[in-house]
């Protein structure tokens, strides 16, 4: 069986072979080195930085009072991400810098797991204790014994540690619980990912369609931004989703779906499309293989099939399904981002892959742009040991297709009763909270009372700083250097991101955490340079820049190397899949053991007297780490369980309740929620906002302030091929009287 | 000159980004804001329709909280825009009571506290924070006796409303349907 890293590398030659032939179409395109000159630059007395409250990296300057202190930040104008326009996070995200309740100083347990008995300690006592403890693990046991969890900017240099030491247990909760199935979906189908920022078109569509995805509630600015321009020009929207989201209230269409049949739609869709002869036959045939048997395939699948299992009217059906025809190719069926619902969720994302085929919106002006990115150079290294031992031997032939390391793999391999080939002993965990992230947190607790060692890099006290045996302190965004930003895009970028400011308290940047370590297990050549400015001004000169410079400018726009945004009509293109073709139908999958083209499967249904639990965005938090911020506690300092009238009525609960919600498997919600007595929410389901009820007490604002979506999810379905954990089979009920009180009441 | 503001509901989402923009351009204390989201959801599941506003002091030309005023601290200025002298403010609160929008807070100072569409920002040619950071540019703002000005040539382009125009106040905080 081919593996995916065997048909990442495939898919890397086929490119090359590409290059040589037809159009450079497949994977990412290049810059051209010839820079765009940036608009005036009005003010001196800024600093750069591209933000870090959520993955959406946009840039912006931090401006500073007379005083010397941080007053604000805003967008940089020239920044393809925000377009000079943060979101509220992060213009609140000086709130991170000036957050009270943040970590200080290092930390080392003195008591057992559970209890948060810490000692101060110096970062010397704090890294010489980590590093002899990961040493120690290393050698006992072997450096596959040691995972990474990371999230952020600051994940490339503990990647880099790890790998240093010889493992690849290196994984990011970002794929397996949350866009996991999409990526590798995507990449089955055309060869290539969606990417961060994902390369949908919005601003030129002529039809935007949302599969649960609530743009407005998630905060994606440049997609925001790019819908409210796609609103202006008369764009139809529809939006599928049981819940009236900000976003089905932009919608010409809404389609108040039962969850959790998704696929049945996307079937009929194709149905309709191929069957009303609505799809872009000439792109199909030129660009497309499996064609015929995707066709066989969709034929039972009519509306009114479709009508049976997701509540949807045929009529519905099918004139949304012509309503994208007509706007084909310009029209997004949108790939999402958090798609870990079902566990057959790679298979969704590939129905939605395949209607955009249909469709011919991949490569196409208002489908998919074919992004471009800066080739930042890496200062030479040695090599990296060989990983002997690797993540996906912990248990053989699990999640088979899974690109890169899955987090509840390793997870599952700390916990030695699950018979892993190797037990997973040590953790560092940097600036990921994952009790609130990795769903089943009775599992993740499991695993970690089992370790040898729990090491947490964060900016704030979380759950899992709670938890750790060493907490390494850093310190925010504002206050240090990171990476270069060089995310693709629709032209090749960079950004810079710098301190606006000294460190406050005892708080170290992450790259200089991930050098000490590394200098302390004998492995400082993998991080050659002390300063990490010295290496960013280092990189910045291979690409004409400097640090000089990009300090002035903060982001640095450049040419693509060639028009090759959109597909050429006529145009032969390669896509870098196996067959060179977009593949309808799935030989990849199909050899893999698993369904070359996308079925129908129903799935679980709350018992009587239950509601599927949803949960989602608000657009002033990102996950459980905005919770506490000042601003932002400010704009929202709780969630609430959104109930249908209809429902609330038969259980006598009234708006502005508090109640407990319990779930399927008796767990109860740690904290009383308030009740929002709403028609916005099927009468099946209720919803919350994911991130809250923290239940760390030195989170002076979000202890205890409303329900955790995290701790209500045990029923965790799996993906086979992927890894990915399905969080949408929860299904919850209402505790009342105890809970009357809310803690902020 | 007559400023006025727009608010396109149509793109609204209700984000909250005007409410912190202003805050941190504003120094205003956390706990307090001078402009605000209100969501308005109408019909039955799944009959349903939703409309978004960013609101604030609706500068009204014939402003109740500036004929109010005892101590004469609420004042209007050239371009119609409504402000308090927080020197002349002896916090009595009558101001807050009579404004039917219910855009005034008292501020921990120890004075009443408002909206000023940055005025601070306008004199050096800027636009107020909250217009300049919508990401849905949802905000549209400008001069109403230019006819060029986007403001105007939004209020020709679409259908508008004001708030609560019963109350008489003549109010230049607009909203596009």
């Amino acid at each position: 069986m081919t593996s995916r890293r065997d048909f990442i590398k495939i898919s890397l030659i086929g490119a090359g072979v590409v290059a040589a032939g037809a159009g450079t179409y497949g994977l990412i395109r290049n810059f051209s080195g010839k820079e765009i000159k940036p608009g005036k630059i009005d003010d001196l007395f800024r600093t750069p930085t591209y933000c870090e409250i959520c993955f959406w990296k946009c840039a912006g300057w931090v401006y500073k009072s007379p005083d010397g202190s941080i007053w604000k930040v805003t967008g940089n104008d020239e920044d393809q991400h925000c377009n000079g326009r943060l979101c509220p996070r992060g213009t609140g995200g000086i709130g991170a810098y000036y957050d009270s309740d943040r970590l200080r100083t290092p930390l080392i347990r003195t008591e057992e797991r559970g209890r948060q008995v810490f000692r101060e300690a110096t970062w010397d006592e704090a890294l010489d204790y980590t590093a002899s403890k990961m040493k120690e693990i290393a050698s006992r046991y072997g450096p596959h014994t040691l995972a990474l969890f990371s999230h952020g900017s600051g994940s490339s240099y503990f990647t880099t540690l790890f790998r240093a030491l010889g493992t690849d247990n290196i994984a990011e909760p970002s794929y397996a619980q949350c866009r996991g199935p999409r990526d590798d979906a995507f990449l089955a189908t055309f060869g290539e990912e969606v990417y961060s920022p994902e390369i949908t078109d919005i601003r030129d569509t002529k039809c935007l369609v949302l599969i649960g995805s609530h743009l407005g509630e998630n905060m994606h600015n440049g997609q925001i931004q790019e819908m409210s321009d796609a609103i202006d020009k008369g764009a139809v929207i529809i939006t599928v989703d049981p819940r009236f989201s900000t976003a089905a209230g932009k919608s010409k269409y809404w389609l108040p779906i039962k969850p959790a049949t998704d696929m049945a739609l996307l079937l009929a869709w194709m149905h309709e499309l191929i069957y009303n002869d609505l799809y872009d036959k000439k792109y199909v045939e030129k660009y497309c293989t499996g064609f015929d048997q995707l066709k066989a395939h969709v034929k039972s699948y009519t509306p009114e099939w479709a009508y049976g299992i997701t509540t949807i009217a045929p009529d519905l059906i099918r004139n949304t399904a012509k309503e994208m025809a007509n706007a084909s190719p310009s029209v997004i069926v949108h790939p999402g981002r958090h798609v870990t619902w079902y566990g057959d969720d790679f298979q969704r994302s590939r129905a939605i892959a395949i209607l955009n085929a249909l469709l011919g919106s991949w490569g196409r002006r208002g489908g998919f742009y074919m992004p471009a990115r800066v080739e930042l150079a890496s200062f030479k290294i040695p090599p990296f040991p060989e990983t002997k031992v690797s993540w996906q031997d912990a248990f053989p032939g699990k999640y088979p297709l899974a690109s890169t390391a899955v987090s509840n793999l390793l997870i599952d391999a700390s916990i030695p009763e699950n018979n892993p080939a190797f037990p997973v002993k040590g953790w560092l965990v940097n600036a990921t909270n994952l009790l609130a992230s990795v769903p089943d947190v009775r599992n993740t607790l499991k695993a970690i009372q089992n370790l040898d060692l729990l090491v947490a890099v964060d900016t704030m006290p979380m759950e899992i700083t709670g938890w750790a045996d060493v907490v390494l302190p850093e310190c925010t965004y504002l206050e240090r250097y990171d990476s270069l930003r060089a995310s693709p895009h629709r032209r090749p970028a960079i950004a810079l991101r710098m301190p606006a400011t000294e460190p406050l308290y005892d708080t170290k940047p992450g790259y200089w955490i991930a050098r000490q370590l590394a200098i302390k297990l004998g492995l400082g050549d993998y991080f050659p340079f002390e300063k990490q400015e010295d290496l960013l001004d280092w990189q910045l000169k291979q690409v004409g820049s400097s640090l000089d410079e990009m300090k002035r400018i903060g982001v640095k726009n450049f040419e693509r190397e060639a028009d090759d945004i959109y597909f050429k009509d006529g145009d032969d293109i390669s896509f870098p899949t196996d067959s060179g073709k977009i593949e309808l139908y799935s030989k990849y999958l199909e050899d893999a053991g698993f369904e070359p083209l996308p079925v129908y499967t129903a799935h679980e249904e709350p018992p009587e007297g239950f509601y599927r639990l949803i949960y989602g965005r608000a657009p002033m938090h990102t996950f459980s780490r905005t919770i506490n911020n000042p601003y932002l506690t400010d704009l929202m300092e709780e969630n609430s369980v959104w109930i249908n009238p209809k429902v609330a009525k038969e259980w006598g609960i009234t708006n502005d309740q508090y109640i407990k919600l319990k779930n399927q498997d008796g767990v109860v919600s740690d904290f009383p929620v308030k009740v929002r007595v709403t028609e916005r929410i099927r009468w099946d389901s209720v919803y919350i906002v994911h991130g809250f009820g923290h239940a760390n007490r030195k989170l002076t604002r979000a202890y205890g302030r409303g329900a955790s979506d995290t701790q209500l999810i045990t029923n965790v379905k799996t993906d086979p091929i992927m890894g990915g954990t399905g969080m949408r089979s929860n299904f919850v009920t209402f505790v009342t009287g105890e809970a009357e009180e809310g803690l902020g009441a | 000159m007559r400023y006025a503001m727009a608010v396109d509901t149509r793109k609204c989402v209700g984000c909250s980004d005007c409410v912190v923009a202003c805050q941190t351009e504003n120094k205003v204390p956390i706990g307090y804001c001078r402009d605000w989201i209100v969501e308005v959801n109408d019909g039955t599941y799944p009959q349903l329709e939703m409309e978004i506003r960013s609101e604030r002091c609706n500068h009204c030309s014939n402003a109740p909280c500036v004929r109010c005023c005892p101590t004469g601290a609420s004042h209007i200025i050239k371009g119609g825009i409504v402000l308090v002298n927080s020197v002349k403010c002896i916090g009595c609160g009558a101001c807050i009571a009579s404004c039917p929008y219910d855009a005034r807070y008292p501020h921990p100072g120890g004075y009443v506290d408002k909206c000023t569409f940055c005025n601070h920002r306008l004199e050096k040619g800027m636009k107020p924070a909250c217009v300049e950071v919508c990401p849905t540019k949802c905000l549209y703002f400008g001069d109403l006796d230019d006819p060029g000005s986007e403001v105007s040539v939004i209020l020709k382009k679409r259908k508008w409303k004001t708030l609560i125009p019963e109350a008489g106040t003549r109010p230049e905080l607009y909203f596009l349907v």
